[in-house]
């Protein structure tokens, strides 16, 4: 499923129009990424949680070239599954 | 961020009543966990892929006791994070 699926089944289920069902996913989707981007935790009740890590530079090599290169610290964003949907998944 | 501030942040945007809201922000993850509870991976582009994946049954250890035991074959979701969010998060301290 991508994102224009997912705005489809949102309008099949409550009868909105593709395009203000398109807004409504954009509109969760640009907030998470606002929150993640400010530096915000996101804890969405029986689906999972999202952090951001952050990573000091390093030492790495390029997998390639065996090449030694240094990396700059970065922050990644993080899922965590939560338990409900975890076990929906496993079953 | 929890569910309650996405409700403000659609609230706010849309014409949607806060219980309107609440309503749509709920349909949205239930679509999403229905869809992956189906083994069905979501794509959403400039945010990331939820993706779930089989994993085959292994030997592991208990970390406290060092017992070996085997871990058994289970399906798991995971995140990978789009380029542009982490180019996002990457951007906002300069």
């Amino acid at each position: 499923m991508n994102k224009s699926e997912l705005v489809e089944a949102l309008a099949a289920r409550n009868g909105l129009t593709y395009k203000k069902s398109e807004e409504i996913v954009n509109i969760i989707f640009d907030s998470m990424s606002d929150a993640l981007t400010t530096g915000g935790r996101i804890e969405i009740r029986g689906f999972g949680s999202f952090v951001v890590k952050d990573y000091q530079a390093y030492m790495g090599r390029n997998p390639k070239t065996g090449e030694v290169i240094k990396v700059k610290p970065k922050k990644l964003p993080f899922f965590k599954v939560g338990k409900e949907l975890r076990e929906k998944v496993n079953s | 961020m929890t569910k309650a501030d996405l409700v403000e942040n659609v609230y706010l945007k849309t014409g949607f009543s806060k219980k309107e809201s609440a309503e749509i922000v709920e349909m949205v993850f239930d679509i999403m966990k229905n869809t992956l509870e189906g083994g069905d991976k979501i794509k959403i582009a400039g945010f990331g892929n939820f993706v779930v994946k089989d994993k085959a049954t292994r030997r592991g250890r208990n970390p406290q006791t060092g017992e070996e035991i085997e871990i058994s074959s289970r399906r798991i979701l995971t995140f990978k994070p789009s380029q542009v969010l982490k180019a996002s998060l990457n951007d906002s301290e300069g």
